[in-house]
Formats: structure tokens, C-alpha cells, sequence
């Protein structure tokens, strides 16, 4: 009976899963292409570096420590889930400890210790949110779902590794009593670092029927937990921590200075400045519509803008750093990038239950984003520089002003005037360029 | 006091048979701000003095399309850019130097896409480089001795092109101590003119990013703001002006303060 529940839990664990990872993928791909199969070897180097080594997160070191423990605990106890799901195909119990014999004993101590560091972690990351209120996890853009979703995940972190220590603690005593089935009739001890003494001490007193449901809770409790968390992601900013890798293996690889170059304008400035260019001729397929300039909607940023917005943790470095923000501004780069997810997922949802034409009459420009955030921009990369998972906010942040600028000649009066300057005499003021090289008399 | 000489444009070059070793790109504000202009003096007595071969483009430069392409202007950036490439094309420019972030970070890494390939280096780097070959000395060198100067990062600079330590070496042959700002290098506070905000109000907020950056300089107790950018030089000596320091701390580019120490 048990290998049956079992099996349909995570056959269903795993099949939601697989629906939702599908359902993201097709979101992002909604996006414009862009080519980043280049430099794979720069490429991988990027990843392992920036998502497994998190290179990035340790210019802030406490904070990384912690984090750390937390990532290394949570790849390491799926060693433990490995067994889980042995046993519960087979109906046995700890069925890898034979045959590991001291190794075994060495890797559960492992992941006691470990779980033990991701515990102190969350309680830390739990208290600098909502006890000390660090400003970066209290900004408005949090307000409602984002703290909750911080909270929940941390919370269902805690709930694991209770769940652990309840399945290895009751596990011991039972072993001590000669009742484990791991060992049957023996009386002994596992000899894990941390229930060896933990259990005995918190169920020391238990009655032996309580102990056994007791450990069956715990063993249960951390299936149903781990399945929970893999289908909790897919809506969660958690998601982070498996497209972490993706995201950083396509990074921008270019110097941070460099904006995209817009191939659609370079074909009208090149017919545009050739004399020998007939204007009147056709311009192609006639059928073909055109691509917008810039964008004004999620389906009009690349698929690397929104693998960025998927790859979110909402840590807010980037808004902490950004010199708008700091100074009152309206600006928040992790606003836009939570907006840019938040907008992606209605619009999948639109094109999946109405068909791929389906227009909601909203876009990200507008709905979500305002013209007043995207002006306050400097564009000076803090943000693009401190994102721990290289994620850019500034390109989606340009392809905004450029659907305006170019599309909706909106932008502010003075910009105009700028604009302008530099087409007329070829600099931003108003200067004769004439004057320019004035000042060789001077010296 | 170096006396007084000929800067040559590529045309008068042309014009004579020769050509230029190195492009000297000035920039509008270079060419327009007086402030900036004190900087383009300052690189020119530099080059001059280091007998490097080299030409401005004078009254045929015109601007990158910089502040046209961060405000989303794509068009008018493209149109500056093949206007400028066919002037730097048709003199064979090999080699640029420009005193201005923006049109580095312009000319560097967005002409090659549109056909315009040049080798690009910020001034501090040329300088870096003269200095290195004991082209320049600086003579003497009291004029600084001891005196804290800090440096602020221009964006464009350094996060765009991670070129930080530069601007730094100089500074530490000036015999000057170089105080870092709290938040420097990568981390470094932008001066709020960059992305073509130097050319427009800022939005509603409770506070000036300059002024902010300044407070960082203050902090140091810097008597020299050094910056490497003509916006960013505008902006620092805005926010000193601000706090009432203009007479106790000095912004100054590092071309000027290598011109000064050299005695040019």
C-alpha cells in the first residue's frame, strides 16, 4: 500500500512538475530571438563561476556565508532524497547503509551538519526581513505576495529539516531500544553527528508505537516537503536556484557598455544616407509587418530578458545600488524585473487559453512599468554589476525608451531639444559646429 | 609653462602628405564646455609634449550619438555614427583617444557593429602608456605631494569597460595619497549624468545623485575630486559648489593634475 502512495506521489510530483517547466519554457520563448550560442567555453567558465562557485555573492560576505549554507544543505540533502526514493520503491529501509557501511554514517552526519547551518540560516534570513526589516526586503514593490513568497519558502526550509531530525532522531532511539528497522533486534546507534544526541533527548521518553509514527512522519514529511517545493517554484522567485545556471551561461559576455545594436534601423539609415537607393522601390515583402522599435510588451524583449525575470529572487541588490533609487526616485530595477515576469505570466495564460493572436489590451509599458521609472534610469550598470545571477535590467530598461522614443516620440521636453541639437549641429547643445575646433586658439 | 603650439586636423595633415599616429576625438563637451575645454588643453599639452604624432578632426567631428542612443534614440544614433565613421574611414584613422567616457565607450564598443573599427583608449590610458615609456616626466613633482586626492569612477569608465586602474596609477605618480571613496571601482556611485540625463531635469526623488556622490568625496576629506569624465566633472564641481567646499576642494581631471605636476 505504501509503495503505491508513493508512487502515485511522485509520479504526480514529478509530472506537474514537468507541465510547469514546459509551461515557463514556452513563456520565455515568447520573447525575440537573440544569438547567444557564441564563446561556449567563456560561457561555461561564467556559469560555474557566478552560479555554482557565486562568485558574485560574495562581495557582500555574511549574507554569501549564509546563503552558502543553505545552497550547499539543500544540494546535498538531495543525496538523502536519493535514498528516500530507493526505499519507497522498494519498501525497504535505509537501504544504502549496508552497503556503505562508514560512508554512510559520514554522509547523513554530513547532511545533519549541514542541515543544522541551513537552519541557523533561515532563522537569520527570517529575522533580517521581518525583524530587522533590512530595507532592501522592505521596499513597496514587496508589498504583499513577494513577502509572503519570501517567507513561505523560508519557512517550508525550516519545516524540512525539522521533518530530517525527526525522521534520523526517532530513527535512533529506536535503534537504541533494538526496534529500528534499519537494524532489526539490534541494539546500537547510528553514530550521526547530530540525532545521535538530538533524539534521544527530544524522544528519549517517547513511547516505542509513538517513535515509529514519529519517524514515519518525519520520512514522509520530507517527500511530501521536497514535492511541494518543486512544484511551489514554478511560481515562486525561488525558481532562481535551478535557472540560476541557465541564466549566467548566457549572460552578456560584452563589455557592460555596449548596447544592442537595432540591425532594422542600420537597413533604413544605410538606405537613408545612399544616393543611389531608389526611395520609391519596394521595400521587400509587403505582407511582412514590421518589427516594432524597442519594446512596449514582454513578446518584444528577448528571450534572455525573460529567462532574467524568471532567474529573480527579488534580493533587491540591484535596486540598493541603483543611484536612482537611492536618491527617491520612482526607479527600481528589480521592480522591472518582477514586472517584466509578472506580465509574462498573463500573457502565456492569455495565449494559452485564447490562442497564440490573443491581445489582453495591456502591456508591460504602462500596465506595469511607468514612463517616470524608465527616465529616472543613468544607465550606469549598477545594477546589471551587482546582480548576483547576472541578470539586465538595463536592456529592457533601453528597449522601453526606445519603443518610446522611436514609436511614440515621447520623452521629456528637454530630451527632445537634445535630440534635435545633435541632428542640426552635431552635438547636444546648441553650438555652431563651426566653432568646434575653437579652442586649438587658445592654447 | 609649455609655449604655445599648433594642434593640426586631419584635413590640414591630409592636405600636407602626413598623417596622424593617433586620432585625439574631443567630444562636444570637450570641444564646447569651457570647463571641459581645460581638459582637451591639458591632453593636447600632454601629447604635444610627449612629441606623439597627433590630429584632431576639428569643424568634421561631430557628435558619437551617445545621449541620442541611451535615451532610445536609435536613429539619430545610427545617422551620427556612419556620418562620423565615413569621416574616420576616409582619413584611415587607425587609433583613437578620446578624454570623454561616453564617446570611449561609444566609439569602442558600438561603431565596430556599423563598420567603424578603430583601436579606442581613454586618455588615462595613453597617458598611463607615455608614462610607462619615459616619455613624461613629472618634474619636481611637489605640487601634490602628500595631498589626498580621491577618484571617482566615471560609469562609462569603469563598470561599462572595467578600466579602474588607470586613472588610479596616475594619480599614485603624483606622489599624492589616493583615498578610496566607500564606494569605488565596480561598486562605485554614478555622478547622475549618464544614460542622457545630463541634459534633462532629473525625475521627482528627495535628493540630487551628485549630491549624494559628493557627500562620498567629502567623507574622504579629499582636497582633489579627481574624475576621468567632462559630465562627471560637471556634476562633482555642482555638488561641491553645493556644500559650500569649492574653495577647499578642487575637480579635477587626471589629465589636468598630470599637466600641472609636469608643469605644462
Amino acid at each position: 500500500m505504501a509503495i503505491v502512495i508513493f508512487s502515485i506521489l511522485i509520479i504526480g510530483g514529478f509530472y506537474l512538475f514537468t507541465k510547469n517547466v514546459i509551461q515557463i519554457r514556452s513563456n520565455i520563448l515568447l520573447g525575440r530571438d537573440i544569438d547567444r550560442s557564441d564563446r561556449s567555453s567563456e560561457r561555461w567558465r561564467t556559469m560555474i563561476l557566478v552560479a555554482l562557485g557565486q562568485k558574485k555573492m560574495f562581495t557582500r560576505p555574511i549574507p554569501a556565508l549564509l546563503h552558502l549554507c543553505l545552497y550547499v544543505a539543500f544540494i546535498i540533502t538531495q543525496i538523502e532524497l536519493i535514498e528516500i526514493l530507493a526505499d519507497g520503491f522498494t519498501g525497504s529501509h535505509r537501504l544504502f547503509r549496508s552497503s556503505l557501511g562508514g560512508f554512510y554514517t559520514f554522509m547523513i552526519s554530513f547532511i545533519e551538519i549541514l542541515s543544522v547551518l541551513a537552519f541557523v540560516a533561515t532563522v537569520f534570513f527570517l529575522s533580517r526581513r521581518n525583524l530587522l526589516k533590512l530595507p532592501r526586503l522592505n521596499m513597496k514593490e514587496l508589498t504583499g505576495w513577494p513577502t509572503k513568497d519570501a517567507n513561505l519558502i523560508l519557512i517550508m526550509e525550516i519545516i524540512l529539516v525539522c521533518f530530517i531530525f525527526m525522521m534520523n532522531g526517532a530513527d535512533e532511539v529506536m535503534y537504541n531500544r533494538g526496534i529500528s528497522h534499519a537494524a532489526h533486534g539490534m541494539k546500537d546507534s547510528f553514530n550521526f553527528s547530530i540525532s545521535g544526541c538530538l533524539g534521544p533527548m527530544l524522544f528519549g521518553g517517547v513511547s516505542d508505537g509513538s517513535l515509529e509514527i514519529i519517524e514515519r512522519i518525519g520520512w514522509w514529511g520530507h517527500l511530501i516537503m521536497v514535492l511541494t517545493f518543486l512544484n511551489y517554484l514554478p511560481y515562486s522567485k525561488h525558481l532562481h536556484i535551478v535557472l540560476a545556471f541557465p541564466n549566467t551561461y548566457f549572460s552578456n559576455l560584452d563589455n557592460k557598455g555596449k548596447f544592442t545594436n537595432l540591425a532594422s534601423v542600420t537597413e533604413e539609415v544605410k538606405k537613408m544616407m545612399d544616393p543611389s537607393i531608389d526611395p520609391f522601390a519596394s521595400i521587400g515583402n509587403e505582407s511582412e509587418v514590421p518589427q516594432r522599435f524597442g519594446a512596449k510588451d514582454v513578446t518584444d524583449l528577448t528571450w534572455k530578458n525573460l529567462l532574467d525575470a524568471y532567474s529573480c529572487t527579488e534580493c533587491g541588490r540591484c535596486t540598493s545600488s541603483c543611484p536612482a533609487n537611492q536618491t527617491g526616485k520612482l526607479l527600481s530595477p528589480r521592480k522591472i524585473m518582477m514586472d517584466t515576469r509578472d506580465r509574462l505570466v498573463e500573457v502565456g495564460e492569455g495565449i494559452r487559453k485564447n490562442g497564440k493572436d490573443y491581445l489582453d489590451g495591456k502591456s508591460l509599458l504602462g500596465d506595469y512599468i511607468s514612463e517616470e521609472e524608465i527616465w529616472a534610469c543613468t544607465s550606469c550598470n549598477a545594477c546589471v554589476q551587482e546582480c548576483p545571477v547576472n541578470i539586465d535590467p538595463l536592456s529592457i530598461i533601453v528597449d522601453l525608451r526606445r519603443y518610446l522614443v522611436m514609436e511614440e516620440s515621447k520623452m521629456p521636453t528637454e530630451l527632445t531639444g537634445m535630440m534635435s541639437n545633435i541632428e542640426n549641429n552635431g552635438a547636444p547643445w546648441q553650438f555652431s559646429p563651426a566653432d568646434r575646433g575653437n579652442w586649438v586658439n587658445e592654447l | 609653462m609649455t609655449t604655445p603650439f599648433q594642434v593640426a586636423t586631419m584635413a590640414e595633415l591630409l592636405a600636407k602628405g602626413e598623417t596622424a599616429d593617433i586620432l585625439f576625438w574631443v567630444g562636444c563637451s570637450g570641444s564646447f564646455d569651457d570647463r571641459a575645454k581645460k581638459i582637451t588643453k591639458a591632453v593636447a599639452k600632454i601629447l604635444h609634449a610627449c612629441n606623439v604624432k597627433f590630429a584632431v578632426l576639428g569643424a568634421e567631428e561631430s557628435c558619437t550619438g551617445d545621449p541620442a542612443k541611451r535615451a532610445g534614440n536609435e536613429f539619430t544614433f545610427q545617422m551620427q555614427a556612419m556620418m562620423n565613421i565615413q569621416v574616420l574611414d576616409g582619413y584611415e584613422v587607425k587609433k583613437i583617444v578620446t578624454a570623454c567616457p561616453h564617446c570611449f565607450n561609444t566609439l569602442k564598443n558600438e561603431y565596430p557593429e556599423l563598420g567603424g573599427k578603430y583601436e579606442v583608449i581613454h586618455h588615462t590610458q595613453l597617458i598611463q602608456e607615455l608614462i610607462n615609456q619615459g616619455k613624461l616626466a613629472i618634474k619636481g613633482g611637489d605640487l601634490y605631494k602628500g595631498k589626498k586626492i580621491t577618484f571617482h569612477d566615471p560609469c562609462y569608465l569603469g563598470r561599462a569597460n572595467d578600466v579602474y586602474e588607470a586613472p588610479r596609477s596616475l594619480i599614485e605618480k603624483l606622489d599624492a595619497e589616493l583615498v578610496e571613496m566607500k564606494r569605488c571601482k565596480t561598486n562605485g556611485l554614478c555622478c547622475g549624468a549618464g544614460g542622457a540625463q545630463m541634459f534633462k531635469e532629473a525625475e521627482n526623488g528627495n535628493k540630487e545623485i551628485n549630491i549624494e556622490r559628493t557627500e562620498d568625496a567629502l567623507e574622504t576629506s579629499a582636497s582633489i575630486i579627481a574624475t576621468g569624465c567632462p559630465f562627471c566633472n560637471t556634476m562633482m564641481t555642482d555638488g561641491v559648489k553645493n556644500f559650500n567646499k569649492e574653495q577647499d576642494i578642487q575637480v579635477l581631471d587626471v589629465a589636468e593634475l598630470i599637466a600641472n605636476a609636469a608643469d605644462l
